[in-house]
């Protein structure tokens, strides 16, 4: 070990070090749609999360480390539950938030030996789109506010320009979550016609981004109290396959009679089936308030 | 972590430790002055005066919970008393603590409506940081903790104890416990009041409780419960028609919590003010036992036993 190195080259490596350990996981996406925030992270687990309630009106989505992240997530939940005991509920904002994780982030990358391998999103639903917010937080501590769509971790640049291609304003819960798999989809190679058509069809079979490989999760704006909410199980097999089932129709269109069409037709007539009956593309929010009428709190089995 | 972390302040260190997922905890040690009762008051200035001060304070009172089918029922009169002096007619004392689970308090209200706000802040603390809600054994067992902690202030005047209620996921029943100020819990079966009024409040339940009784049948028994009692305790508050501001009534169910609606708690209010209107001591017990089931057998008397009382208890 050298005695002395450089104040440029000990940042230049570390930040090489958390950017190349970064690049090595999977991209996950957050953006906005009409009735709140979603979140889509490719996560086979079901039990260790990359998204996560922060607080009423806020969620953490990561990419990285688990144990990392992890351990942000929960500083993040107690950071928020004493500020909102301390003071009130609507004092805990997702600017504050995102500023603690800025400041502990920077910390723990200047003053220890190795930085964190993580990149977090801390997003808030507000009362209408114009409110929402989202935020990124770099390894390094860096912060930038991300109106509208971000992606992060992985190979984040490439999957935020698909993105930005497919993000508009107003997109309902089913648009969104389409332009969601669409970007984090690995882009197929090039052709045209049944060639392309062939590809999805293999992209599917090969079990690419399905319901059972991805973590969806959403803050629902017509909720009162707490927000957030999962969207697992036959509620997101059915969203997934509503959307598979537009894109295959529109795919087996394209290339009329391609001999391996049997996937799309499948999973189109999944989706036709599953979706409920005269709004296809319905954009109700998943879970609707329980019909007892009750403060709109979590219902079911624990999240 | 390593030593920049100094654990105080809003800094990363405090936070970041692994630790057991307790809200009431973690305050305890990163800001101890946030807990209601953690240190208790020290020595009093003023000696003997001070206690007029404390018996002056607002004191929420009577708390009725039964049992029914598919959950529980837990409801509270909405008087808040200081001394002999009514200084409050619309307080809620009976409130949501998860979405399984209600708590209520009788004491001395400042005390324990701050610690319920921070027993609701533990259980969706424990929630958000493990992914899953404590079992309601888990949640009990919790509450007489911090119950404990609160022993200090209880010994000098400020005491206050809660009433827990909660639907049980895992055998899809209501239950109900209680504390004293040192702690419990301790599980009531079918019934049970704590406050001021609760002596009354608990006979008269006695007499109109029946097993698997529905939602809204409990919730009458509850209200009717909660009238006996303000007959008889001058520190409960009846039905108050010309204010409309009525009993809370909470129900917890397989459906989760409900707080029922300010119309639906008028209207069973109004429904024993009527029946007192003529009979002013309620309804009347049988006073010879039919043909029944043993009463004494926990929870599962037979379906006509059950209808056979809450014909009286509507007839009211």
């Amino acid at each position: 070990m050298p005695f002395y190195m450089s104040p440029e080259q000990v940042m230049r490596d570390k930040s090489e070090y958390a950017r190349s350990r970064i690049a090595r996981g999977r991209s996950c996406v957050a953006l906005q749609y009409t009735g709140g925030i979603l979140m889509v992270a490719p996560n086979p687990s079901r039990a260790l999360h990359k998204i996560s309630e922060l607080y009423d009106r806020i969620a953490f989505a990561a990419g990285g480390r688990y144990n990392e992240y992890e351990a942000l997530r929960k500083a993040g939940i107690t950071y928020a539950d004493v500020t909102g005991y301390q003071f009130d509920r609507r004092d805990v904002t997702a600017r504050a938030l995102a500023n603690w994780y800025a400041q502990t982030l920077g910390t723990i990358y200047t003053e220890s030996q190795k930085p964190y391998e993580v990149e977090i999103v801390v997003a808030e639903v507000g009362d209408t789109p114009a409110d929402d917010q989202i935020y990124r937080i770099t390894f390094d501590g860096s912060v930038s506010d991300e109106p509208g769509f971000v992606a992060f971790g992985g190979q984040a640049d490439q999957v935020a320009a698909a993105l930005k291609e497919r993000f508009s304003d107003g997109m309902s819960l089913a648009e969104a979550l389409e332009a969601a798999l669409e970007a984090l989809t690995p882009p197929a190679p090039s052709g045209t016609g049944a060639a392309a058509a062939a590809a999805a069809a293999a992209a599917a079979a090969n079990g690419e981004l399905t319901a059972s490989s991805l973590e969806v999760a959403i803050l629902d704006r017509t909720r009162s109290h707490r927000t957030f909410r999962r969207l697992r199980g036959a509620r997101l097999e059915e969203l997934v396959a509503q959307i598979r089932g537009s894109a295959a129709s529109a795919a087996a269109e394209a290339a009329e009679a391609a001999p391996d069409a049997e996937a799309p037709a499948d999973a189109e007539a999944k989706g036709t089936d599953a979706a409920p009956p005269g709004s296809p593309d319905h954009d109700d929010p998943p879970t609707g308030p329980p019909p007892g009428g009750s403060d709109g709190a979590p219902k079911g089995p624990a999240l | 972590m390593g030593a920049y972390f100094d654990g105080k302040g809003m800094t990363p260190g405090a936070f970041m430790t692994a630790r057991v997922p307790s809200f009431a905890d973690f305050l305890g040690s990163y800001a101890p002055e946030l807990l209601p009762g953690a240190r208790g008051l020290g020595a009093l200035p003023g000696g003997a005066g001070g206690s007029d001060v404390i018996k002056d304070l607002p004191h929420a009172t009577t708390i009725v919970a039964a049992a029914c089918e598919r959950g529980v029922v837990m409801a509270g009169d909405r008087r808040a008393t200081g001394g002999n002096m009514i200084v409050k007619r619309d307080v809620e004392k009976v409130l949501r603590s998860d979405e399984y689970s209600a708590i209520a308090m009788a004491g001395v209200a400042s005390i324990g409506l701050e610690f319920i706000r921070l027993f609701q802040v533990e259980l969706e603390h424990y929630e958000k940081m493990e992914g899953r809600s404590l079992s309601l054994e888990g949640k009990a067992n919790r509450l007489a903790t911090m119950v404990r902690g609160n022993i200090a202030l209880a010994m000098q005047g400020l005491a206050m104890i809660p009433l827990f209620a909660g639907y049980d996921e895992e055998t899809g029943i209501g239950r109900i416990f209680s504390y004293d100020v040192a702690g419990g819990p301790y599980e009531e079966h079918r019934y049970h009041s704590i406050g001021s009024g609760s002596v009354f409040a608990k006979s008269a339940l006695k007499k109109l409780y029946s097993d698997d009784m529905s939602v809204t049948d409990a919730s009458l028994a509850c209200v009717q419960a909660l009238y006996d009692a303000a007959d008889d305790d001058s520190a409960t508050g009846g039905p108050d028609l010309t204010r409309r501001i009525f009993p809370v009534i909470t129900a917890i169910t397989d459906d989760g919590f409900r707080r029922l609606t300010d119309a639906e708690a008028a209207e069973l209010s109004q429904q024993v003010v009527d029946g007192r209107m003529q009979s002013p001591d309620g309804p009347l017990a049988a006073l010879r036992q039919l043909a029944l089931a043993d009463p004494h057998l926990p929870r599962r008397a037979s379906k006509g036993s059950a209808s056979g009382v809450h014909a009286v208890l509507h007839v009211a």
